[in-house]
């Protein structure tokens, strides 16, 4: 089941690694970043049913 | 009605040492009298340490600036003797709201827990607070204590001499000069002496504008802090209300990069504003109004040679979290009593060099959170804004991303983990007290456990009998023998049947233990003052 509960260790420090991430890049390179991060994230969630409510989720 | 700000508290009275040959010694000068000065200056006095206080005006803050003011500042001002007139004036308030556009995102409740004596936060104008704290130290004039204030006394050249500082002070009456053991510079982010010292300031400046409006009205908002990210009254941009006494509300526009100040400015204009969000009916009076932007950033360190640097001299913080005053109040309570036993000669300058350590250490905790508060409040650059925009989205929604939606980390008390005065810990017992935290109040059955502690070493043995005076090297550790409460047991014992603290005097644990033994205490002691 997809969890919309609040998950993170450190929820601040996880945001400023990911704006972090993004820091001196072009919109292109930033684009690709995401797009990457979101197919590593899908990869380690695995479960059909997961992936498929997250993407109802974010559309929503 | 005159303001408490266009009245002279401390108006220039010439002084015996302008007049003296040679040069008046003093044991510590401090420059400023915002609250951090007259805290370290009451704090010192206090402690039986002579203090002079050197402005280079002679009235409170000019409009309200820092309002909020946290637990833990309060808990220091009770230590101070003038918490409960703060407190009993402020405006007492625990919850926050965030909107995002027209509608309530979430909100938070800062009072975690009960059981202590203070609130999680009160709001007071920044003139009320140092007029409490001009008073108090009269208070103390009255009953005798070394301390003295001294209004339009502008110190205008500094040189430190190795043994001593030199002071050149300009006065309504002319020049004259001061010689001090110890210099305090709590003159503010503009800080004359850190530029006259020639020592840098570095961070990171950010370029959106704020324009405070302090408005005088009659209105039934909640007393709670109201944060808006791009509501209909301010597209594209946030806003904050916040409450303060005698019907003064601070409200913040943020109005962007590149804004003509002067024009935004008029109080046409920023009437305007005010109705756009009030109402076309709105009925207020402008009380004080400012635009600022602001800096991240701090000095490498805060002691250099016989200059200690407090407050926003040594530290600058964006407002939202107010880690502002909260944390420079934090600086005066660790400085204070080290520098009465560096005076004395019970410990020795190095552990003036751990004020700087530990502070640097809250200092640079407070600029991380502020810095991702003001990241997320004005993203800056376009894959920021799209993840803020996201959070804000997702979280009217959805519960996970509430927590990601950053209007500011509120200030909380600072754990000087991996400090050199910290001692022995054990493990058992509870976390949040561990050596380096604050001690945190309790109901201890027989009044509030921070009431009986703080100015003095201290040996807290809670289940367990401790001496009641020790005397190492020089140093009194008075014992305090206590039956371990509902509170006491949480946050001091856990699992564990009894445990002894070792309490710094600035109600900060330095050691504990699960049983009493005079030599470790005398180890932890010595480490506790710099002899590591």
């Amino acid at each position: 089941m997809l969890n919309l509960k609040p998950n993170l260790d450190d929820t601040d420090g996880f945001y400023a690694a990911l704006l972090g991430a993004h820091e001196g890049l072009s919109d292109a390179e930033s684009e690709a970043l995401n797009a990457r991060l979101i197919l590593i994230f899908a990869n380690h969630i695995g479960n059909e049913g997961v992936l498929k409510a997250a993407l109802e989720a974010a559309k929503s | 009605m005159t303001k408490i700000f266009d009245t002279p508290l401390y108006a220039y009275q010439r002084s015996d040492d302008q007049d003296v040959s040679p040069t008046a010694r003093h044991k510590v000068i401090i420059i400023g009298a915002g609250p951090v000065g007259l805290a370290a200056a009451i704090d010192l006095a206090q402690l039986g340490v002579p203090v002079l206080v050197l402005d280079d005006n002679d009235r409170v803050s000019f409009g309200s600036r820092a309002i909020c003011f946290a637990k833990r500042p309060l808990e220091i001002l009770d230590r101070l003797g003038c918490g409960a007139p703060m407190v009993e004036q402020g405006v007492v308030w625990d919850t926050g709201r965030v909107f995002v556009q027209e509608d309530e995102a979430y909100s938070f409740n800062l009072l975690l827990e009960f059981g202590h004596k203070n609130p999680a936060f009160i709001n007071l104008q920044q003139y009320t607070f140092e007029e409490k704290l001009v008073e108090r130290l009269r208070e103390l004039e009255a009953m005798g204590a070394p301390i003295e204030l001294r209004g339009k006394n502008k110190v205008t050249a500094l040189a430190d001499n190795g043994d001593h500082v030199r002071l050149e002070v300009d006065t309504p009456e002319g020049s004259y000069l001061l010689e001090a053991d110890w210099l305090i510079a709590c003159d503010g982010a503009n800080s004359p002496t850190r530029q006259m010292l020639g020592h840098d300031f570095k961070g990171r400046v950010f370029e959106d504008n704020f324009l405070i409006a302090d408005v005088v009205m009659q209105a039934d908002f909640p007393t709670e802090r109201w944060f808006w990210f791009d509501p209909p009254f301010n597209r594209g941009q946030s806003a904050l209300l916040h409450k303060q006494p005698d019907n003064v509300w601070r409200i913040d526009f943020q109005i962007g990069q590149d804004i003509d100040r002067e024009e935004e400015l008029k109080p046409a204009n920023i009437k305007r504003r005010l109705h756009a969000m009030l109402g076309a009916d709105a009925e207020f009076e402008l009380e004080w109004t400012s635009i600022y932007t602001f800096q991240c950033r701090r000095m490498e360190k805060f002691r250099y040679g016989r200059t200690l640097f407090a407050g926003d001299a040594a530290h600058q913080v964006s407002p939202f979290g107010a880690r502002g005053a909260n944390s420079g109040l934090q600086d005066s309570d660790n400085l204070a009593w080290k520098l009465k036993l560096v005076i004395e000669g019970k410990a020795s300058e190095a552990l003036l060099d751990s004020y700087s350590d530990e502070r640097v250490y809250g200092a640079a905790e407070n600029i991380l959170n502020s810095t991702r508060s003001t990241d997320f409040i004005t993203p800056k650059s376009k894959a920021s804004r799209t993840f803020r925009d996201a959070v804000l989205a997702l979280a009217r929604r959805h519960e996970f991303a509430r927590p990601l939606v950053n209007s500011g980390r509120l200030s909380v008390p600072c754990t000087y983990d991996g400090s050199a005065l910290n001692g022995p810990d054990v493990a058992q017992l509870p976390a949040d007290t561990r050596p380096g935290a604050p001690m945190k109040d309790a109901d201890t059955g027989a009044g509030w456990l921070l009431d009986k502690l703080g100015n003095r070493f201290q040996l807290l043995g809670i289940n367990i009998e401790v001496p009641e005076a020790l005397e190492l090297d020089g140093i009194t550790v008075e014992g305090l023998t206590l039956a371990a409460t509902d509170d006491l047991k949480s946050r001091y014992l856990g699992d564990a049947g009894a445990a002894v603290y070792l309490l710094r005097p600035d109600q900060h644990v330095a050691a504990r233990w699960l049983g009493y033994g005079e030599a470790a205490v005398r180890d932890a002691l010595s480490q506790a003052i710099g002899k590591g």
